[in-house]
């Protein structure tokens, strides 16, 4: 698995120039190098260094803070299943033992056809909504077993593919920003004036 | 006779406006704007305790061990010292209960998943942590819960391991590999609970520096692995010294056990280095208990050495040197040794008329270099313009690039780099220009007067740090651009930047070329029959003179070689008297690093076998040879020393050399400047070879230390890809590289960073020699490179 593509690295100068230094472009670049392999191979995280000006290490260190950014090969499906409190007092663990039973997995694997990996996560912020999962991210809200069930049916049979890109895909890395619209790469420090949202306001 | 009147308000000393005055613990601390508490209290003797800080680099406030009160308006509050700045009639408390109690916390905390496994850990008896829990901790810990696990040492370079479980996550490390060195290859990764200082996967933490942060680790977390369970640090006995590996001259200890040398660490000295080493200066103190360090004199019978007594040996040479012609005797050598020792070599020459001697090895510069105005390593790093006509300065003098790199990245300096190929300053350059070998003097004039280069170099001073970069191109070419350089900038003064630790002290205290006699010409002297007595003072001329042919020549044309040195090199192997040499940790003296500092170095072991100092050796020799000499002992060298050297002063007095040492001003003899030469057009077939030294190779110091001695690398020719293109070979693969004098065969690596129609090779590396190909009656060395 590879480094960036030719039409990813061009992508990359893009994103690189929204900003003031390159280093700041690292996260979306990661995105990027996800989207397009499915994870972060260190071949792209090398990659990234070289075209951000900072070492293969560094970009792992960033990197290997988020638990969004995987370092080996995941499903086309990453199943998320919340395990706090709320989640877990209305029938997390029964939901995990039935996902990995369905699946024929342990949480934090992933099938042998490669589509679902299973993960165990922590609060996603949807708890009045317990037990709830996340698919590449996307909520599912007061889960069952038998959802879950029709859930991985209609992953494997392709259903939602329309509703749920692969894994990696991230709709924001590919906006193209109109030169009208962007506000330029200026360093904070030589930044003079007022923005113009505060203008006639009292500055900040 | 005037009087002062000192009551002229005018006379009082200015008001200085970054004078800041705290009291800590009641008491008052003159202070400067921007000093961070902790530093105010350092200056004071007033403890602070600390594992992040450090005074050598950017605070980070990152383990809120060194947490003090501060009167603020709406009463004390807690803040870190490491991280707040002092500022005019800042109240200080490091004293208060509350004080107290953040400090037992955050011991507490960091011994929560701490090992404690201080009985098998190399750091017990010297550990921060350690130590700090017993002044500054609670006594006791609350956590009964398991420990994190990690795997225990896991290695992240050939040299250093990491021991996850006992790190504290001060950062001290990291930052040191991307603030000091500049090669931030390990960085933290992960979060939270199980952040942890981690390599990229499969790739080293291979830095020049990386002992430094084994040196400054607060835990036992890093460990080195030429020390590794080798001592106990109450069982170290140590010195201060300053290691003689490169003529940077960073101030060292000299620590031993069992009257073993155990280990080096850096001290820090204002004007050098700051406190850090460079990995082959802090680890090559394998070779001095090297196994394979000569013990004996040895005396040429047939084929093979005879072990000898010293009186024999000696006596042997002395009468070989009764012997010899009139002026046909010649020294090579020195720089290895202490100034000591070059002095008495200096004197036996002068008494026993030797006419030929020179300390270099047709590696370095003529001694004229001293005679222009001199910089130090802090002047060419206070401001202003610095232009490198040098080798590449990472890899032969480490800890000078850190000065350089330190001062660039604070935006004090500019570099301008005028060089072959790029160094590891290049990146650091303000202009990185590349002139190829034997066109910069030509190139020179043009260049320096460009606006933008001309406005920078009038907008300060300048500094020319000059040496011989490219092995196969001759000094005259070095000197003329030099010479160039100052031309223009008539004012720059020179760091002249020469090979081997005590080079400069050396030519300045009597091993200097007389009458341009140099080694090449010796050399070629010896090979046409007309050196009777060829001695070798800790030099080999086989491994390092860049004209191979031209080395071997000379000492088989000699017609009797002495060779003194710790190892039997390759040119003492030839030899027909060899003398055991006491090393580097085996003998006190001084040595003068290449700003002209002298400083002292110290015997901390016995020396190996019955090994003598070079200056002992040259006593006896003297004494052998009816020559008045009246020295016993060291300080009577240093007296005569400083009476017989102007410039030398009453300094070198061991006593008189404290830690940063005292820079003399010595200009030794130096013959006219040789010849200028012009080098012919390069034919657009061939290549300009450009051969320059690395800083791990197989010299015989690396490679008699086993932590080192792999980390030499193939030998290899570096083109630029379009060349390989041209060549038609593809990488790796062997090319055969020729001119009419030889042909060797190496393979071919592309390189971008190496100019097209340069053929790179790094010298002395493991694999052909490509010095078969230098002939040094030629200026520069022109090659062809074909595809096999
Ligand atoms: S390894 Fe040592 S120096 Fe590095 S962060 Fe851990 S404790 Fe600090
Ligand atoms: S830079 Fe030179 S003097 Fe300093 S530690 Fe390295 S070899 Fe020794
Ligand atoms: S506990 Fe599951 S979403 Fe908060
Ligand atoms: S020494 Fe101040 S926070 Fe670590």
């Amino acid at each position: 698995m590879a480094r960036l593509t030719e039409e990813n690295v061009r992508l990359a100068r893009e994103i690189i120039g929204r900003y003031p230094k390159p280093r700041s472009a690292t996260i979306p670049l990661l995105h990027l190098a996800q989207e397009q392999d499915g994870y972060v191979t260190n071949e792209a995280m090398s990659h990234i260094g070289e075209l951000v000006g900072a070492s293969s290490a560094e970009v792992f260190g960033t990197a290997s803070f988020y638990e969004m950014f995987k370092f080996e090969p995941v499903g086309k499906y990453l199943i998320n299943i919340c395990g706090t409190m709320s989640c877990a007092l209305l029938g997390a663990e029964e939901l995990m033992h039935h996902a990995e039973e369905r699946l024929g997995i342990k949480m934090g694997s992933t099938t042998a056809d490669g589509k679902i990996t299973l993960e165990r996560a922590e609060c996603q912020a949807a708890c009045t909504e317990a037990p709830c999962l996340q698919v590449n991210y996307r909520y599912r809200y007061r889960v069952t077993p038998d959802q879950l069930d029709s859930l991985i049916d209609d992953l494997s049979a392709g259903n939602l593919s329309s509703e749920i890109p692969a894994h990696g895909v991230v709709a924001s890395v590919r906006q193209h920003i109109p030169a009208d619209r962007a506000v330029g790469a200026v360093a904070p420090e030589l930044v003079t004036e007022n923005p113009v949202w505060l203008d006639g306001k009292a500055a900040l | 006779m005037t009087t002062i009147d000192t009551t002229d308000t005018n006379d009082l000393p200015p008001q200085d406006p970054n004078a800041v005055s705290i009291t800590i613990n009641g008491r008052t601390v003159e202070a400067r704007k921007g000093d961070f508490i902790i530093a105010a209290a350092d200056s004071v003797d007033e403890y602070i305790p600390r594992f992040c800080y450090h005074p050598r680099m950017s605070s980070v406030g990152m383990c809120r061990q060194c947490m003090v009160e501060v009167e603020g308006p709406r009463g004390p509050m807690m803040v870190v010292s490491c991280m707040t700045p002092v500022a005019d009639g800042q109240v200080v408390r490091t004293d208060t209960p509350q004080v107290k109690r953040a400090q037992e916390g955050m011991i507490e905390l960091l011994l929560a998943n701490h090992p404690l496994d201080c009985p098998v850990c190399d750091k017990g008896g010297e550990c921060p942590l350690q130590d700090q829990a017993f002044s500054h901790g609670a006594g006791e810990s609350r956590f009964v819960e398991e420990k994190r696990h990690y795997e225990k040492p896991i290695p992240i370079s050939d040299l250093v391991f990491l021991d996850r479980e006992r790190c504290i996550l001060c950062d001290r490390c990291t930052r040191f590999a991307d603030e000091v060195a500049g090669d931030p290859l390990i960085s933290f990764t992960q979060r939270g609970n199980n952040t942890q200082i981690m390599t990229f996967p499969d790739e080293p933490f291979a830095s020049y520096f990386s002992g430094n942060t084994v040196q400054i680790c607060p835990v036992g977390a890093l460990t080195a692995s030429p020390y590794r369970f080798k001592a106990r640090p109450w069982d170290l006995e140590q010195r201060e010294s300053t290691c003689t590996t490169c003529s940077v001259g960073c101030r060292t200890v000299v620590q031993s056990s069992r009257d073993e040398l155990l280990r080096y660490q850096g001290v820090d000295s204002d004007p050098v280095n700051w406190g850090w080493l460079c990995d082959k200066g802090r680890f090559n103190f394998q070779s001095t208990n090297s196994d394979d360090r000569l013990s004996s004199p040895q005396i040429k019978s047939g084929d093979s050495f005879a072990a000898s007594s010293w009186s024999d040996a000696l006596e042997s040479v002395a009468r070989v040197i009764r012997h010899s012609r009139e002026g046909s005797i010649a020294i090579l050598g020195g720089a290895r040794g202490t100034n000591e020792d070059a002095f008495m070599w200096g004197a036996l020459a002068d008494a026993a008329g030797v006419t030929m001697r020179d300390a270099q090895l047709d590696d370095g510069l003529p001694a004229s270099v001293f005679s222009y105005a001199q910089a130090t390593i802090d002047s060419a790093c206070a401001g202003g313009t610095v232009i490198l006509l040098a080798p590449d300065i990472k890899e032969e003098l480490p800890v000078l690039y850190l000065r350089l790199r330190d001062a660039v990245q604070k935006k004090r300096i500019r570099l301008i780099e005028i060089s072959s190929h790029e160094t590891g300053l290049t990146k650091y350059a303000w202009k990185s220009i590349r002139a190829e070998s034997g066109t910069a003097a030509g190139a020179i004039p043009a260049l320096l007067v460009q606006a933008d280069i001309a406005a920078q170099l009038a907008s300060g001073p300048v500094v020319v740090v000059a040496g011989r970069a490219n092995l196969a191109e001759s000094a005259s070419h070095s000197m003329d651009a030099l010479t160039a350089v100052l031309a223009v900038v008539p004012s720059a003064s020179v760091l002249p930047v020469l090979r081997r630790g005590n080079v400069r002290g050396a030519l300045s205290l009597g091993l200097a070329p007389r009458n341009g006699n140099d080694a090449a010409t010796i050399l070629e002297a010896s090979a046409k029959g007309n050196v009777d007595c060829l001695i070798l003072l800790g030099a080999d001329p086989l491994s390092d003179v860049a004209d191979v042919d031209l080395a071997r020549r000379g000492i088989a044309g000699a017609k009797f070689v002495v060779a003194i040195d710790t190892f039997l090199t390759a040119s003492a192997s030839h030899a027909d008297v060899v003398l055991p040499a006491a090393a580097y940790g085996e003998k006190d003296g001084t040595t003068m690093n290449l700003e002209g500092r002298v400083t002292s170095v110290v015997q901390k072991i016995t020396p190996h076998g019955t090994s003598r100092a070079d200056w002992m050796i040259a006593v006896e020799l003297m004494t052998l040879l009816g020559h008045e000499s009246n020295f016993t002992t060291l300080a009577d060298i240093q007296h005569a020393m400083s009476a017989a050297v102007p410039g030398f002063g009453s300094t070198t007095t061991a006593v008189a050399i404290k830690r940063d040492g005292v820079v003399v001003s010595v200009t030794p003899p130096s013959s006219a400047p040789s010849a200028t030469s012009v080098a012919g057009p390069r034919n657009s077939y061939e290549f300009r070879l450009d051969l320059s030294r690395k800083l791990f190779d197989r010299a015989i110091g690396t490679i008699t230390s086993p932590s080192l001695a792999n980390l030499a690398s193939e030998a290899n020719v570096f083109i630029h890809p379009l060349d390989l293109d041209r060549v038609g070979a593809a990488e790796g693969t062997n090319v055969r590289v020729s001119n009419s004098h030889s042909s060797i065969v190496l393979p071919v690596r592309a390189l971008s960073s190496i100019p097209r129609g340069t053929a790179w090779v790094p010298f002395n590396q493991i694999g052909a020699d490509v010095r078969e190909l230098v002939r040094r009656n030629e200026s520069i060395v022109d090659v062809r490179i074909e595809s096999m």
